[in-house]
């Protein structure tokens, strides 16, 4: 009952806010519409793609772009148009993944943390510290000499280095709202804990999670070719945007088209999911501003 | 201010160990030998059976986690698997190389960062304002490796004004050889900097006691660097104490696409020929280095700010 | 405007003494993205030397915007639309910021609201005491003297040690008495005292009013205390200007105005405040309604919507200061002796 009325009332102020936020600023429009470009070109990959990502010779060799290939080729004559679709979705990939993996995994270690004993809550606290004092490429690094390199093992790290970050906020929210008026006194109505989380936790929690997810996409998308550049990710001949830049970077003094075809991508991912995470948070949690 | 200071730094000692702990425990959690896993498909019985020995691998693992403390807390980080040189010498010989290389990036970025900050909030919607504003938001976009991969192109290939290749020998020639690494490093954060102190300075310059510093008639730029500076300052230099962890990931790309020498070259070195003792070893560190960091950015915060002295 | 020059009462107050500074027609205005607010209209007022004048009127009435308006500190969206503001021959209207920075914190200094936040919190007292006095010629030792011997001026426990503590070591008493040895120090010959008391407790707040009292009657400076609480007002002021809706309705001696006050609006005040209700009551009276648009003000009485005497002649006819006789002045029609009054 509560739930329904300040659903109806929130849902105007969303929209207005919408409306308010990207009428202020371009770059919030800009965003959105680059996530969908990004994010729609990796779904349809197979369907866009003018060639066939992995086929060799399919024009001459180290050429610049052309009607034929918009972004040029590659040193063996690969198509650095398709490739680059293709890496797309390599990149989406990893990035769904692995922050989905790191999303759940904060949430329930924040939980944990937040409602859990003094004792265990200041051990996890140490792990996160710790965690977040290595370099994410440096401990990728490490963990590549352990389990080798691959698509699943740019996720685990990943994941494992975006788990302190979510499962911090999580449990301030959470120790926040342990203490709030509302929950003590459904608390003495006796209510349990489940009931309170599903309630009244994760609808707090989730939103601000989700903001600060699509703006770490680019941290993800990085690391992801950054480690892949340097052959511990992504292993060629998949095509991955770091294989991409590779590749150019070896052949950097014949043809610089691979190393510029390879990079836009990932800038504009960065504009685009940066934008957009600006815009949405600005509509749904100002609040964050301050903290972020 | 001195108990808080040991405090931070048993603190930051346990965040290490724990760190480390964390990398150890992860040789072993994954299924199959930690010897075969570390040798790799060169490995002949003979080397893995002398690995085994040498790590201690042989024995029970709390032992080996203890017997491990008890090796870095007297320097010891272990033997190279192949040529069996000391481990904390050869990342020793290379620390230099890239602490040189952070820490120039980071001083010039941070130098103009916060005159471009500064600039930007007392000079708002100005032409340098604007300008500053899009280029940070242009900069943070790229990542350092992307940057280092233009700077090579664009000043060693088109423009062929600087070395790209090396470290170079001698003073000069090794300044010369720092400038495009250190702008690929240190340019998005001219733009993290810029943009951090632009918003504190705003947000301090409305403070009721620059208002009051007026009133007496002190001169602008006296108010602006007793009074608004010391402590819009604060937010950066927290960024880059954090972040110290950051700019060792972008020097592992910097070092490797301009072959210079540095840890970073060593990790990725190691990581090749899976020699797992000296990827453990700078990573190590490494770590160590940042979390030194992060303690030192909080000092210098409690040094110019007293109020966080008590808080700590 | 002839005739609103022929109803002005003598500018003069009291004995012909020359104010220290004269207030003729100010007028400032706040640019906001909907509009220019007119905040202070057309304000005519002398703060008299060596005397404490009170500000006094609800919140938002531009009590703060005159005093800062006469530091030269006005937000930067503010702008001085008309009229003078003279002190020693020098209209301060319009100084250039080198001829502010010359007078502030020599000739115009000034206590203000907040003292947690007044101070710099990242630097000790004593250095803040001390750069006050940039312009002293003397060493840092005598400087530092200076700096004791007015903490004990505002008798500050221990004087000389608090010069190496930082404000947050402080008490919220403590630190408004380091505003005010610091505002004493520079020996200014006006000190502009904004809600000074606003943010301490009852008792400090009364010894906040009786040390400002004696002190200014030791160093005999001019004293320009805002304030909306009238107790406060009567106990430290020599006369009272009232505010309402950015000009001020009503001024005159303190005694005098607290006796008889002649605008509505005064009198509201006056039945307001908790200090002064004699009949046991239920609830706080307010004074109902709330205060018109600045940005298009009336064209008649600014009060006329709220005043329980308004008549006709409210709603089109801006009343002008009316003299009361004593140096008492209202901005009433019911003062105009041409109105039968009610």
């Amino acid at each position: 009952m509560t739930d329904a009325t300040q659903e109806a009332v929130s849902e105007p102020g969303v929209l207005s806010r919408t409306w308010r936020v990207l009428s202020a600023s371009p770059t919030g429009l800009i965003g959105f519409v680059l996530v969908a470009l990004i994010v729609g070109s990796a779904i349809f990959a197979p369907w866009i793609v003018p060639y066939d990502p992995a086929a060799i010779m399919t024009g001459p060799r180290m050429a610049p772009p052309s009607a034929e290939h918009w972004l040029g080729t590659d040193n063996i004559g690969r198509d650095t148009f398709s490739r680059v679709i293709a890496g797309g979705r390599i990149a989406m990939l990893v990035a769904a993944a692995s922050l989905a993996a790191a999303l759940s995994i904060g949430l329930l270690l924040g939980l944990i943390a937040g409602l859990g004993p003094r004792w265990l809550d200041n051990i996890l606290l140490l792990i996160f510290d710790a965690l977040r004092s290595f370099p994410t490429i440096v401990f990728g690094l490490a963990v590549v000499t352990i389990i080798g390199p691959s698509l699943f093992t740019v996720m685990l790290v990943v994941a494992i280095t975006s788990v302190p970050i979510y499962a911090r906020i999580v449990r301030t929210q959470t120790m926040a709202l342990k203490n709030a008026e509302f929950i003590l006194a459904e608390r003495a109505m006796g209510v349990g804990t489940p009931r309170l989380l599903f309630v009244h936790v994760l609808p707090n929690v989730l939103g601000p999670l989700l903001i600060l997810a699509s703006m770490d996409v680019p941290l993800v998308i990085a690391t992801e070719a950054g480690l892949s550049f340097l052959g511990m990710g992504v292993r060629p001949p998949t095509p991955s945007w770091g294989v991409i830049l590779n590749d150019g970077y070896n052949f950097i003094r014949n043809s610089p088209w691979p190393v510029i075809g390879g990079s836009i991508p990932i800038i504009l991912v960065t504009l685009g999911f940066t934008f957009m995470g600006e815009a949405l948070r600005d509509i749904f949690d100002p609040k964050l501003r301050k903290a972020g | 201010m001195l108990l808080y200071t040991s405090q931070r730094l048993v603190l930051s000692v346990v965040i290490v160990m724990v760190a480390v702990s964390i990398l150890t425990l992860m040789l072993h959690v994954v299924p199959g030998d930690p010897a075969v896993m570390i040798l790799g498909p060169r490995a002949t019985p003979e080397l893995i059976e002398q690995t085994r020995e040498a790590m201690g691998l042989d024995k029970p693992l709390p032992v080996q986690i203890v017997t491990f403390f008890g090796n870095i807390l007297r320097g010891d980080l272990g033997q190279d698997v192949f040529t069996g040189r000391e481990v904390s010498q050869i990342v020793f010989e290379q620390l230099p190389y890239t602490l040189i290389l952070i820490s120039v990036s980071i001083l010039w970025a941070a130098v103009l960062g916060i005159a471009l900050g500064c600039y930007s909030a007392l000079r708002r919607n100005t032409w340098l304002d604007t300008l500053t504003g899009v280029l940070s938001v242009g900069t943070i976009s790229i990542p350092a490796f992307v940057m280092a991969l233009y700077s090579v192109l664009v000043f060693a290939v088109w423009l062929q004004w600087l070395p790209a290749i090396g470290a170079g020998e001698g003073f000069w020639d090794g300044a010369t050889h720092l400038i495009l690494p250190s702008f690929a490093i240190g340019v998005s954060w001219v733009g993290y900097v810029s943009r951090i102190v632009r918003a504190s300075m705003l947000e301090v310059m409305g403070q009721p006691h620059v208002r009051m510093a007026r009133a007496y008639g002190l001169p602008d730029g006296w108010i602006t660097r007793s009074h608004i500076l010391k402590i819009a300052v604060q937010p950066a230099v927290t960024l880059i104490g954090t972040g110290v962890a950051h700019l060792f990931s972008a020097a592992v790309f910097v070092e490797v696409i301009f072959a210079r020498p540095g840890i970073g070259a060593l990790i990725v070195q190691a990581v090749n020929e899976r020699n797992y003792p000296i990827v453990l070893g700078a990573v190590l560190v490494t770590t160590g280095i940042i979390v030194l960091a992060t303690l030192i950015s909080d000092l210098v915060i409690a040094w110019l700010d007293p109020r966080q002295r008590e808080d700590m | 405007m002839v005739s609103s020059v022929a109803t002005e009462p003598d500018r003069q107050t009291e004995g012909g003494a020359e104010p220290l500074v004269r207030i003729d027609g100010l007028s400032v205005d706040f640019a906001t993205p909907r509009g220019a607010i007119h905040a202070l209209r057309d304000i005519t007022l002398d703060v008299p030397k060596g005397k404490v004048l009170g500000l006094v009127g609800e919140s938002g009435c531009g009590k703060s915007t005159l005093a800062y308006s006469l530091i030269g500190l006005l937000a930067e969206n503010a702008r001085i639309a008309g009229g003078r503001i003279d002190m020693d021959g020098q209209n301060l209207a319009h100084l250039r910021p080198r001829e502010w920075r010359a007078l502030r914190g020599r000739r115009i200094s000034m206590i203000f609201q907040d003292p947690m936040t007044s101070l710099n919190p990242v630097t000790t007292i004593g250095q803040q005491m001390m750069d006050i006095q940039y312009r002293e010629k003397g060493g840092r030792a005598e400087k530092r003297a200076r700096a004791i011997e007015f903490l004990e001026q505002v008798q500050l426990p221990d004087a000389a040690s608090k010069l190496d503590a930082y404000p947050h070591q402080l008490s919220g008493g403590m630190r408004q008495r380091v505003c005010i040895a610091m505002a004493l120090l520079t020996r200014p010959d006006l000190l502009i005292a904004d809600e000074p008391t606003t943010a301490l407790d009852a008792t400090l707040e009364m010894q906040i009013v009786t040390l400002l009292r004696e002190l200014q009657e030791k160093f005999g400076c001019s004293v320009l205390f805002v304030s909306h609480h009238l107790g406060t007002v009567a106990e430290l002021c020599d006369e009272v200007a009232v505010m309402y809706a950015g000009e001020v309705v009503e001024r005159g001696d303190v005694a005098q105005v607290f006796r008889d006050p002649c605008h509505p609006y005064t009198q509201a005040l006056f039945e307001c405040d908790p200090a002064r209700i004699r009949e046991a009551t239920r609830r706080l009276p307010t004074i109902p309604g709330t205060l018109p648009d600045l940005r298009r003000p009336p064209a008649g009485c600014a009060f006329r919507a709220r005043c329980p005497k308004a008549f006709e002649r409210c709603k089109t006819e801006h009343p002008p200061l009316y003299d009361a006789g004593g140096g008492q002045a209202a901005r009433c029609h019911l003062n105009d002796p041409a109105e039968d009054r009610a």
